[in-house]
């Protein structure tokens, strides 16, 4: 099956890991991501307010491309989900903010057809856990892994859809597919400090030092994460614990691990 | 002062409606940032539905919102504080030189490890 494929930034810099554990999998398990044509950063972070246009025309270009192909989307990064999947409801409820955009846009309209997946919603709706389960070479038995869904994946849940925003299973789930054994904690859904940890260092350490904290006491031996500046936040905050992405947990569950070592 | 700043142009432009807070005080109470502002978030709907937002748009607190939308999320009368926090600094840093980060900044700032997230991201905030 294809499906189109939004990287963004940062995947093609520091989170390369994020974006090759990504592709190398899902190839294993028979989907071809078809990365979209010059495609622009998402920007980050999607700003609520109703009459910012400019910022959003990046995804909605990246939106109609797929729409164009007549392919699904599929982002891995948690930050571009989010705002992606945010700018797609904006077109489809907002009819003013929709027309502005469209102004934008040429002959190339575009109303909100497309369906996004993050990667984990692909991995859980389309090719499905079981599947998985049966694909996975080297299970990662015993090993007790944390969860760390952050903001970006749940909220706004209206929008998002992903999973219930305060008791998410998803990650859980993945994590059982891949034969770990995942770890609950209060802290799995609330914030790392997103993009304070720039100007004020100090205030994300604490809020990512406050979830590892929880992790730990928990029992958590390891965290995963989907998106690059939660991994960011979770590394610098001091608690002493690893933390990786979830497709590189896949790619090694997958026996894919070892072929991008050289 | 030059600088006028409209609180109904700050609701409209958030669309949501902070007239339907029951002061439970949610917001504040499940906000991460909570302990870095001086205002917060009960205090920003507050001062936006009664249009005293002088102290607000002088606090560097509009900058401390995470935008992790717990508050939006956990707000039992849907009223969406982050987006009224967003809309009222947009109406701050759309002002000529009031953009709260520059690029001149961003070099002290920098890592090797530093996703390119943080930086977009952080301008998307901060800066018009």
């Amino acid at each position: 099956m294809k499906m189109s494929y939004f990287p963004g930034c940062t995947l093609k810099n520091k989170a390369t890991d994020l974006d090759v554990y990504a592709r190398l999998s899902a190839e294993a398990l028979d989907i071809m991501l078809e990365e979209i044509e010059n495609w622009q950063c998402c920007g980050g972070m999607f700003t609520s307010s109703n009459d910012e246009v400019a910022t959003k025309l990046s995804s909605v270009r990246v939106l109609n491309s797929a729409f164009k192909k007549g392919q699904d989307l599929v982002t891995v990064c948690s930050a571009c989900h989010n705002v992606v999947k945010q700018t797609n409801n904006a077109m489809q409820t907002d009819s003013e903010f929709a027309s502005k955009v469209n102004n934008y846009m040429g002959e190339d309209k575009y109303e909100g057809q497309t369906k996004i997946y993050h990667y984990l919603e692909m991995l859980r709706d389309v090719v499905g856990f079981e599947k998985i389960k049966e694909k996975v070479v080297n299970p990662l038995k015993g090993k007790k892994i944390g969860a760390y869904y952050g903001c970006l994946l749940l909220r706004p849940s209206k929008v998002m859809a992903m999973d219930n925003p305060e008791n998410p299973t998803i990650l859980e789930d993945f994590i059982r597919a891949i034969g770990a054994e995942p770890v609950i904690y209060a802290q799995r859904n609330e914030c790392c400090g997103g993009y304070v940890t720039l100007e004020s260092p100090n205030s994300a350490k604490k809020q990512s030092n406050r979830v590892l904290e929880n992790a730990k006491a928990n029992g958590a031996e390891l965290i995963i994460t989907a998106c690059p500046l939660c991994l960011y936040n979770l590394k610098k905050s001091g608690a002493n614990i690893p933390v990786v992405y979830f497709t590189e947990l896949l790619a090694e569950a997958l026996g894919l691990k070892e072929q991008t070592n050289d | 002062m030059t600088n006028k700043y409209s609180v109904e142009e700050i609701i409209k432009r958030s669309g949501a409606n902070p007239l339907k807070c029951m002061k439970c005080g949610k917001c504040s109470a499940t906000c991460p940032a909570y302990d870095e502002m001086e205002y917060h978030p009960h205090q920003f709907v507050s001062m936006i539905a009664d249009g005293d937002i002088e102290a607000l748009v002088k606090s560097d607190s509009i900058y401390r919102c995470l935008s992790c939308f717990a508050c939006v999320e956990r707000c039992p009368r849907g009223v969406e504080p982050a987006k009224l926090i967003e809309a009222l600094k947009l109406e701050v840093i759309r002002k000529k030189g009031q953009n709260y980060l520059t690029p001149n900044d961003i070099p002290n700032m920098l890592n090797e490890d530093l996703p390119q997230q943080a930086i977009v991201s952080a301008f998307r905030k901060y800066t018009k």
